[in-house]
């Protein structure tokens, strides 16, 4: 499957609300259009979306057909220290797309 | 930076023009009532507190940028009420989540887009916002 | 300035929809905090237009914003993966992009001078013939499609080098002929709705075309990401979808009248800073 873009500050202080922009090449394939012979294309979508911060629940997200495609998605959180953030996109088809991003507190 | 004078024209009387239109009240569709009551187990829904940002005019309607923030939130569901299906996608946020958000949906017309969130306290609250959705002109 | 007397009444409405929200004047674009381009300069003296504007300025703020950041930027998908096929050993010599070229850093420039003419050939060069010629004559590769991902892809990966830099195309010498050629089709009427290139993007830039704010059609963005197919579009692509809304018959991406076309509407953004790859409606 293909790759996540992620911004993501490499550092932030210790209680400092962070912003992470998250955006995956995917062509939400909807379901409501139709081939050239009139068939339905059959829906494909990212259908869930997780992020953890240093193992603890910062946003889950359910995603319908209507999510653009190539799905953006961005969200804060604060940042209580040295973590990873590891987020992971589920498609219909049960693959994932994870990435991690290190965000150190001085 | 100016347009000419012919431009400037368009634009002002386009001003005026759109706070004539009619906004639709704010009535969910059928489908959008099943997916609010459903989300809030049936409680009933206050009107308010969720900041809910999207274009007036929508540049197209394949990718519509919108933005939430709902503070003291735990859960916020985004509706588009005049999709074919409204459902667009549903936030659960933990604690060191701040209850905001920002993707890019398909609106399939003009029609309000609704936030609904569940408050920390297990109360309920929502707003909607109208955004207009066009047949672009050559741009096909 | 060309004065437009023929009406387009069926086509240009003095549209009720609301333009205010949707263009602003004083918007700057300012790329990831640091780059900034000058979205409005002055034409040439023997420009036909006033001023030049970027295509940027007549989108709506929301549209605007997208191109800020290289990662609100949708673009850059592709450019990610044009870097990953610029390693990549393609064709029969076993050569990737990166054997010869090294730092795909080394094309800076090249966006803003092309189309150009090739003496040898006595033909302009697009960046879409330099790519596939490196590839058939020097990779042993297949040429690839002109408005296919990976032709997209690449072409907005090499403009990229340049984003920031001002158009410079030349339209003299070997290029002279086919800047007037070029230009002949750009005020040419066509089509079932008899309009030419300059019917909008001379005559009425600024004004609403149904619910589109018409530009100046000005190709310093290309390959441009379009909110409409959610996808990355070549200049000529976009020639053929103009040509398609006019209910013309299009040229052939790649033809002789696509790339004079080009090198004359190129010409007519020379100063215009490249912004490759932008994102539009």
């Amino acid at each position: 499957m293909a790759k996540a873009r992620v911004k993501a500050p490499k550092t932030a202080a210790a209680g400092e609300m962070v912003t992470i922009k998250t955006l995956v090449n995917h062509p939400m394939e909807s379901g409501q259009r139709k081939d050239k012979e009139g068939n339905l294309i059959p829906r494909k979508i990212i259908n869930a979306f997780t992020a953890t911060f240093g193992g603890e629940h910062v946003v889950a997200a359910a995603f319908e057909a209507a999510i653009s495609t190539n799905p953006y998605f961005q969200f804060s959180f604060t940042v209580p220290a040295t973590g990873d953030l590891v987020m992971k996109w589920t498609d219909d088809d049960g693959s994932m797309i994870e990435q991690t991003k290190t965000i150190t507190v001085a | 930076m100016s347009f000419t004078r012919r431009n400037a024209l368009a634009l002002g009387s386009a001003a005026i023009a759109v706070t004539l239109l009619p906004l639709r009240a704010f009535a969910a569709s059928e489908k959008s009532m099943e997916a609010i009551t459903a989300f809030a187990d049936g409680a009933t829904v206050a009107e308010g507190g969720i900041e809910l940002t999207t274009p007036e005019i929508a540049e197209n309607g394949n990718t519509v940028p919108v933005e939430f923030s709902a503070p003291g939130a735990k859960r916020v569901m985004l509706l588009a009420d005049g999709n074919p299906s409204p459902g667009v996608a549903t936030f659960n946020f933990g604690a060191l989540a701040d209850p905001s958000g920002s993707t890019r949906i398909r609106l399939a017309g003009t029609q309000n887009v609704i936030a609904i969130a569940e408050m920390a306290d297990g109360s309920y609250t929502q707003v909607a916002k109208a955004v207009k959705v066009t047949i672009g002109g050559c741009g096909g | 300035m060309k004065k437009f007397t023929k009406t387009l009444t069926c086509v240009i409405a003095a549209s009720a929809f609301a333009t205010v929200a949707v263009a602003d004047e004083d918007a700057k674009l300012i790329i990831n905090d640091e780059l900034k381009i000058e979205t409005n300069v002055a034409a040439s003296a023997d420009s036909p237009l006033d001023e030049l504007f970027s295509g940027w300025v007549f989108r709506s703020n929301e549209t605007q914003l997208m191109q800020m950041d290289d990662f609100d930027n949708p673009s850059f998908i592709f450019v990610e993966q044009a870097e990953e096929q610029f390693a990549k050993v393609d064709g029969t010599e076993g050569k990737a992009c990166a054997t010869c070229h090294e730092d795909v850093a080394s094309f800076k420039g090249l966006r803003t001078v092309l189309p150009r003419h090739n003496a040898s050939t006595g033909k302009l060069d697009t960046m879409a013939t330099l790519i596939n010629d490196c590839r058939t004559d020097r990779m042993g590769a297949e040429p690839w499609k002109f408005s296919k991902g990976k032709m997209t892809s690449m072409k907005a990966l090499i403009s990229l080098q340049s984003r920031g830099m001002p158009m410079n195309v030349a339209v003299d010498g070997g290029a002279a002929e086919a800047f007037e050629k070029g230009k002949e089709l750009y005020y040419t009427r066509v089509g079932q709705l008899d309009m030419s290139c300059a019917n909008c993007h001379e005559d009425n830039y600024g004004n609403m075309i149904r619910a589109d704010h018409l530009s100046q059609g000005q190709t310093n963005g290309f390959p441009t990401y379009r909110l409409k197919n959610a996808k990355l579009n070549s200049i000529q692509g976009r020639f053929k979808g103009c040509m398609k809304n006019i209910r013309a018959t299009p040229y052939k991406e790649g033809s002789d009248e696509f790339t004079a076309l080009e090198l004359y509407v190129a010409s007519r953004g020379n100063g215009l800073q490249v912004e490759s790859p932008s994102v539009r409606n």
